[in-house]
């Protein structure tokens, strides 16, 4: 079954799907966001993104390219100053309606009145599923986040990984076949991040999902995706858009953090970033080299 | 996180001075033979409090009645108009300058003419002036706690395509609840104050207030310091209450600053 689905993970079908079998399709995507006295901060220009379904695409960038901005276009939480931005071939608007995607941003964002078992099955209590249907999904999320045992715990009571875990569980709630995270982990200390890529990566496997993933890391961004992204600011441009081919989920472990193809990739999205090769990798302002 | 020792002195330290005080307290009034119309002595006090403790606990019932009314009262219209003006713009533009303005004033300056209005032999007065007292900081953190929902959450809803009432009933008000029971606290002291010092300008002769003003008309000044400690200890009833309420209301979140 994982196996399967990995497989389409791997095949995007970015080529050759027509306009509305894509996930996300961005065309000429420009935000403008008017601040005090009448001056205006260009976020974006002219952004044009496909993601294809099942396909795992990151976004990185020096803080205050637009990631986030681009992010909240596709979840419908902003509307583009011009362009179009489509979700399964509706509208962002509709998409967000059907509930066509997960969404986790980069504080858990937990409500801290609920359990952890009460915030996971937020959306479900929303969107009236049976007490049964939800009991039964949230032991379900729970075990995927090896968080059983604290089903009955206060968010407060969890450590910031915990947290981010739980908040993790919740976008997954209602298996949506799209993702929406923006730094996720950027909050986690090193250990428990690596620790999370590769739980994401054997989630992204099992669900089929596609996801749009934001990121200031270099290594997170290869380790995870089949393209990253790298965007420039002031206004935020797409510069490169970078295949990684690193292979299906079941050899993406952590021997892949020191295989060459895995070094290679980086070194790419490293030069991209910078806008030509570096040898020492000096970092690009407000990227992680991590 | 404190330690149950620090937990222990924080408590057992102004049990401390309390005890002290009481003792120098008393060693002054003796020693130095201070008249009691000054000030009497703490087991002059004590004695008058318990030779007559049925007068001061049905004057504490009878205050503690009228404060809880107004408490319970003024809390309810508190909350509601704080619903309201945090979902109608032009309600909460309408009750900003009387709210400020009923802020301002002494409340308790009403009593005569709320006596005058309801009879002097009613009780009504003294809980509407406890009510009033209590609606302002009800209304004023309320508002502030519907007002306060974290953009995270926001946009979780949005994203969730929650519908106005789910979003009210799953984040706004859960998140203004500690607010709520803050303001709660604060109005617990006020009602009682304003039930009692109502009592001081007219209307029947039962409650603390009355009581104490009418011991120290007759020169029993160690009686009034009885009706004075029966008062105390309602406030800290109504205090210690509404803390507890506080604390509960407020157990898994981050402390409000
Ligand atoms: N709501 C907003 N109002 C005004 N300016 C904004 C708003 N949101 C983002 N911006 C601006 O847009 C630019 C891109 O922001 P953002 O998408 O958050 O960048 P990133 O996530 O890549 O760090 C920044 O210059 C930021 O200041
Ligand atoms: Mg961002």
């Amino acid at each position: 079954m994982s196996g399967l689905s990995s497989d389409r993970r791997r095949r995007p079908r970015i080529e050759t799907s027509t306009e509305t079998g894509l996930a996300v399709q961005v065309t000429g995507a420009t935000k403008v966001f008017s601040v005090a006295r009448g001056k205006q901060v260009v976020a974006l220009e002219g952004i044009d993104l496909g993601v294809a379904p099942g396909e795992f695409v990151s976004l990185i960038g020096p803080s205050g390219c637009g990631k986030s901005t681009l992010l909240r276009l596709i979840a419908d939480l902003d509307q583009p100053t011009s362009g179009t931005v489509s979700v399964f071939g509706k509208t962002a608007r509709q998409a967000r309606i059907d509930q066509d995607y997960g969404i986790a941003f980069q504080q858990a964002g937990l409500l801290p009145w609920r359990t952890v078992a009460g915030n996971i099955e937020l959306p479900l209590e929303l969107h009236r599923a049976s007490t049964a249907a939800r009991r039964m999904r949230v032991a379900e999320l729970l075990a995927l986040v090896g968080l059983s045992d604290f089903a009955d715990r206060y968010p407060d009571q969890l450590s910031g990984g915990m947290q981010q875990r739980v908040a993790i569980a919740r976008s997954l709630a209602e298996s949506p076949e799209l993702l929406l995270m923006d730094e996720p982990f950027g909050a986690l200390d090193e250990m428990t991040r690596e620790r999370m890529q590769n739980e994401l990566v054997r989630i992204c496997a099992e669900t089929g999902a596609a996801v749009v993933f934001v990121t200031h890391s270099i290594p997170e961004a290869v380790f995870l995706s089949d393209r990253v992204v790298v965007m420039s600011p002031r206004p935020g441009r797409v510069r490169e858009v970078i295949p990684v081919d690193l292979g299906s989920a079941e050899d993406r472990g952590d021997d892949l953090r020191e295989a060459t193809g895995f070094f290679t990739a980086v070194s790419a999205v490293r030069e991209a970033l910078h806008g030509s090769p570096t040898e020492t990798g000096a970092p690009a302002r407000g990227v992680d080299n991590r | 996180m404190r330690t149950a020792g620090s937990r222990t002195a924080s408590i057992l330290a102004p049990v401390i001075l309390g005890v002290l005080v009481l003792v120098l307290w008393q060693l002054a009034v003796v020693g130095l033979h201070i008249k009691p119309y000054v000030l009497p002595s703490p087991t002059a006090i004590w004695e008058q409090f318990v030779r007559a403790f049925d007068t001061v606990w049905s004057g504490t019932r009878v205050t503690g009645t009228n404060a809880l009314i107004g408490l319970l009262l003024g809390a309810v219209l508190g909350i509601l108009a704080a619903i309201v003006s945090a979902l109608l713009r032009v309600f909460d533009e309408l009750t900003l300058p009387i709210v400020t303005a009923m802020s301002v004033v002494p409340i308790v300056a009403l009593a005569p003419v709320l006596y005058a209005m309801f009879g002097a032999g009613a009780e009504t007065g003294r809980q509407l002036i406890a009510a009033l007292a209590v609606f302002i900081p009800v209304y004023v953190n309320t508002l502030r706690g519907l007002r306060q929902v974290r953009p995270v959450h926001r946009d979780l809803m949005r994203a969730y395509a929650a519908t106005s009432w789910q979003a009210t009933r799953t984040v706004t008000l859960p998140g203004a609840l500690p607010f709520l029971f803050t303001g709660l606290r604060i109005a617990s002291s006020l009602a009682v104050i304003s039930a009692l010092i109502a009592e001081y300008f007219g209307g029947p002769v039962d409650g603390l207030g009355k009581s104490i003003t009418s011991a120290a008309s007759y020169s029993n000044y160690a009686l009034a310091y009885a009706f004075v400690l029966g008062s105390i200890v309602l406030g800290l009833v109504f205090y210690c209450v509404t803390l507890a309420l506080e604390k509960l209301a407020t157990r898994h979140r981050p402390s409000l600053s």
